[in-house]
């Protein structure tokens, strides 16, 4: 059902465990909502994809922050989200996850 | 899933709830922190939507009763999609609540806070947030003006304008010419004019092999250039002729009656001529003097609130938004963010810091997608401005399986963002 899903428990899991997950810093200036808007452009609105590009909804705080990570550091095959991630701090990431996770 | 489809059923029957009760008055927009959204647009109506979403009552104006998308229009062009699936109704936003009136905006009034419809009716508001998009520099090329247009379309707004170059497409005779003629920059959707010569030539060369598309260029480089360029001798050959500015392409004048495009060093008599013109903001916001006399409107770029007048937001192509291009990515970023400012400054709080994603999916063909990205933050100086290290084309040595999924993330995008903009 969820693409995403099947890239974490497949292809990129191995490298995802060895991945030191980042704890949530302080609050970065820029709204989460702010930051996490941006994604539906691709993901559609709260993450919720109506066509071919994968929903991003239903990723777990700890999943989404793994995946980012790992397409921040070019440890995952993807098209566009490591261009994307790249532009993201830490904390960053770390609010989006934590945006897109308390709308589960 | 359970949750989703929970949340969302709740969400339709509150929009139904609140639709039913604000319908369809136009004082509606007159109460209390009512805000006004001008142009159903990438921006605006992403913008009366996330208002909605925040609670803010909403009357978006605008003068179709539907809205056709530029992205995409190229797809019509090259016979692959039809006018209708570009073409998206107003259903969704007026469910979630906004209160949608067909009108043409005639002029903007910032002293009275208030806008006037062709016919008389005014509008008032408490913030008003303009996305009205381009206009054309009808006197930029010698010979092209509205008349010219309808001759050798520009097809730049998606609309009739597209259905016209459609149809002289497939009027053509095989071995004809097509000419492509790209503005200078700043322009709405850079990478455009070259997927659009991308997607003819993949038309001609499957049904009229021995056509031509000329691209006659006001500039010497253009948006994903290596990219397009590689596409074009992978996939046509010498069927795309691409002239740059500094070798003659630079387009002077036109006769539409002839059909000849007069450049700076040539003549060309051609079969399809397609003049995509100079352009500037919507010449509505000149009612204010919201260019301030340039062609563009400048703005707070992290509210998009005019600098001219207090209470007006301008975004989308329309507006000086820093270094992001005008593209309908842009706007609907820019929506978000101004959508979430004006309802902090409606209620009394200090609007958040930004962050804008500006993605960009050209076709070379039905299967093979090239892209650009990038990552906005507001910079020292207060504009918007790319984080370095981030964002950047598609790989230049990548597989057919790649340029693949990225044509079918190309038609992701396209779902996702309409759905994002009309519900």
């Amino acid at each position: 059902m969820n693409p995403i899903k099947t890239v974490v428990a497949g292809a990129f899991g191995a490298a995802l465990l060895a991945l030191p997950v980042t704890l949530p810093a302080a609050a970065d200036e820029t709204a989460p909502a702010n930051l996490a808007n941006a994604c539906a452009g691709c993901h559609g609105t709260d993450g919720i994809s109506p066509g071919p590009t994968p929903s991003i909804n239903e990723i777990s705080e700890e999943d989404m922050i793994a995946l980012l990570t790992a397409f921040k550091n070019d440890e995952a095959a993807v098209t566009m989200m490591n261009r994307i991630a790249k532009g993201y701090t830490d904390a960053e990431i770390s609010a989006i996850a934590a945006y897109f996770a308390s709308m589960m | 899933m359970t949750q989703k489809s929970t949340r969302r059923d709740v969400l339709k029957l509150a929009g139904a709830a609140t639709a039913a009760t604000v319908a369809p008055t136009i004082a509606t927009a007159q109460a209390a922190g009512g805000v006004v959204v001008i142009g159903a647009g990438f921006g605006g109506a992403t913008a009366a939507r996330y208002l909605r979403r925040a609670g803010v009552s909403v009357t978006l104006v605008e003068q179709n009763s539907s809205f056709s998308t530029c992205p995409f229009s190229n797809a019509v062009l090259g016979g692959i999609n039809t006018f209708s699936s570009i073409t998206h109704g107003f259903g969704g936003l007026r469910r979630e609540g906004v209160n949608v009136v067909r009108g043409r905006v005639s002029t903007v009034d910032p002293d009275a806070k208030s806008i006037t419809l062709d016919g008389g009716d005014t509008i008032a508001y408490d913030r008003l947030i303009m996305s009205p998009g381009i206009d054309f520099k009808w006197d930029a090329i010698e010979g092209y003006d509205e008349a010219a247009a309808e001759l050798m379309p520009h097809a730049w707004k998606a609309g009739p304008q597209t259905n016209i170059l459609r149809r002289q497409l497939e009027a053509m005779p095989d071995g004809g010419v097509v000419a492509i003629a790209p503005p200078g920059n700043p322009f709405r959707c850079p990478p455009g004019p070259y997927e659009r010569a991308s997607l003819i030539a993949h038309y001609l060369k499957a049904e009229k092999p021995r056509s031509k598309v000329l691209i006659l260029d006001a500039k010497d480089s253009f948006s994903k250039q290596g990219l397009f360029q590689a596409g074009w001798a992978e996939l046509y050959g010498d069927l795309i002729e691409w002239v740059p500015f500094s070798e003659g392409g630079n387009v002077a004048r036109v006769d539409p009656a002839t059909n000849t495009i007069f450049t700076d060093f040539d003549e060309h008599k051609v079969d399809v001529a397609n003049i995509i013109p100079p352009q500037r903001s919507n010449r509505l916001v000149d009612t204010a003097g919201l260019a301030d006399g340039g062609d563009w409107c400048p703005i707070n770029q992290t509210t998009f609130e005019s600098t001219i007048h207090a209470n007006i937001h301008v975004l989308g192509d329309a507006s000086i938004a820093g270094r992001m291009p005008k593209s309908g990515f842009s706007a609907n970023s820019q929506a978000k963010v101004c959508a979430a400012a004006v309802a902090a400054l409606l209620a009394g709080t200090d609007p958040a810091s930004p962050s804008f994603i500006n993605t960009c999916y050209s076709l070379v063909a039905p299967d093979y997608g090239i892209s650009v990205a990038a990552i906005y933050r507001i910079i020292d100086d207060g504009t918007i401005a790319p984080v370095a290290g981030a964002g950047g084309v598609s790989p230049s040595d990548a597989p057919a399986s790649t340029r693949a999924l990225e044509a079918e993330y190309a038609r992701g995008w396209y779902a996702s963002i309409t759905s994002d903009m009309f519900g």
